[in-house]
């Protein structure tokens, strides 16, 4: 039987193909949903930027379905929506997506899942991706979320909230924290 | 309610860990505190599905990106794409990115004083067919200087971007020349634990796929994690 390739870093260069103009834009004019800018800076454990991170998001539409074969779900298919995304940061550290917020999508048995974007990290000096998820503050189903259930330390979970900024109508923050006391949660699944 | 099928476990020794400090630049960016392990769920199992209409007739040819030749080793680069079930990845994307015969990438962090060649950018794209596979032309990439410790080169190679179907088969990988004597000095291929994985990143030379007068052929597969066998219910 065939045996799995290992992960190896991006390394510095991957802007000589991975980036491509509108990869930061999931929404046209006719997208369904409310829209929203997602933002935040990518930092090291000396809370330094990282201006050589690419992120990939990975969502389901604002009905909360995915637009893949596998989500049997009698809920729409968006045409205007596809729920991915890829931005390389900044010389400040910074990624940006202008998106919709997506819907609860179902989770393990009969749960259901909190509103949340899956995210990707890449960058050089990460020998394998990070995976991790964005989460809405105020968001109530947040409460019965059974990944965000997982991480038990309260404070910790907090760090996969994105905080709505103010003045914005619906700009939210999602920091990403490799490494040090506000280190963001990374998942494997 | 049907689970998702999950896909398998990352294999052990297969994938490097975060922090391994022969690579120095995973000491600051390497988190510190375990990953969260939580089960694959639909947003797991599902992944973006690429569209042929977004792909150019010459993106998997890097040699007609310009409108001389470039300069260098002129190479085709071909396999399949695998589930570790043995399953074919069919219309999956592979993108892939390297520097040029000299080692310079064109790149403005790339500060190798190597000439840069007008006629090479060192981009390519394609989409697998129904079997799996891919094909790439390109020139062979050369070793290049960085900083990392004293002396330090890494050998030649072909970084590689796949997707697969799922948002958990996702692989930013590497890929390596045969007999390069730099393979064992290089901390980035050296942290995969198991050396019998890393030798899954080496292609093959292959004179059944070398063009006579015309192109060396190197056979690469590359393998994502794969569908375990039947799904739970609950
Ligand atoms: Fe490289």
């Amino acid at each position: 039987m065939s045996k799995q390739t290992p992960s190896q870093t991006v390394g510095p260069f991957f802007h000589l193909d991975l980036p491509f103009e509108g990869g930061d834009v999931l929404v046209t004019a006719n997208t369904k949903g409310e829209r929203i800018l997602l933002e935040g800076r990518v930092v090291d454990g000396d809370g330094e930027p990282l201006n050589d991170a690419l992120i990939e998001i990975w969502q389901a539409n604002a009905e909360g379905r995915y637009d893949h074969p596998e989500d049997a779900q009698e809920k729409q298919i968006d045409p205007e929506f596809h729920g991915w995304g890829r931005c390389p940061t900044s010389q400040d550290g910074v990624y940006r997506f202008q998106t919709v917020r997506p819907g609860p999508v179902p989770g393990p048995g009969n749960t259901l899942q909190a509103p949340h974007i899956n995210v990707i990290v890449f960058a050089r000096g990460m020998l394998r991706h990070l995976t991790t998820r964005v989460y809405f503050e105020g968001e109530a189903l947040n409460a019965d979320d059974p990944i965000l259930a997982r991480v038990t330390d309260t404070k910790r979970r907090e760090t996969l909230i994105a905080k709505k900024q103010n003045g914005g109508s619906a700009v939210y923050r999602f920091d990403i924290v490799l490494q040090g006391a506000n280190e963001t949660v990374f998942f494997a699944a | 309610m049907i689970d998702p099928v999950p896909y398998k476990p990352e294999e052990e020794g297969v994938w490097p860990p975060t922090l391994f400090p022969p690579y120095t630049s995973t000491v600051k960016r390497a988190p510190r505190q375990p990953l969260v392990y939580i089960p694959q769920t639909l947003s797991e199992v599902t992944g973006p599905v690429y569209g042929h209409s977004k792909l150019a007739v010459d993106d998997h040819d890097l040699t007609k990106h310009h409108k001389g030749e470039p300069l260098g080793e002129r190479i085709i680069v071909t396999g399949r794409v695998l589930g570790d079930d043995g399953c074919p990845v069919p219309n999956t994307l592979v993108e892939i990115w390297q520097c040029n015969a000299a080692g310079r990438y064109r790149h403005h962090g790339d500060q190798h004083d190597a000439p840069l060649d007008p006629n090479f950018s060192g981009g390519g794209r394609v989409l697998t067919d129904a079997q799996g596979n891919y094909k790439f032309i390109t020139i062979k990439p050369g070793a290049y200087p960085w900083r990392n410790h004293q002396n330090a080169w890494r050998p030649a190679h072909i970084h590689f971007s796949l997707f697969g179907p799922a948002f958990v088969t996702r692989l930013v990988t590497q890929m390596f020349f045969p007999g390069d004597p730099l393979l064992a000095l290089d901390p980035i291929m050296m942290s995969v634990p198991d050396p019998v994985a890393r030798d899954r990143m080496i292609c093959k030379f292959d004179i059944g796929l070398t063009k006579p007068e015309w192109a060396l052929g190197y056979r690469h597969d590359i393998v994502l994690r794969g569908r375990n066998a039947t799904p739970m219910e609950h």
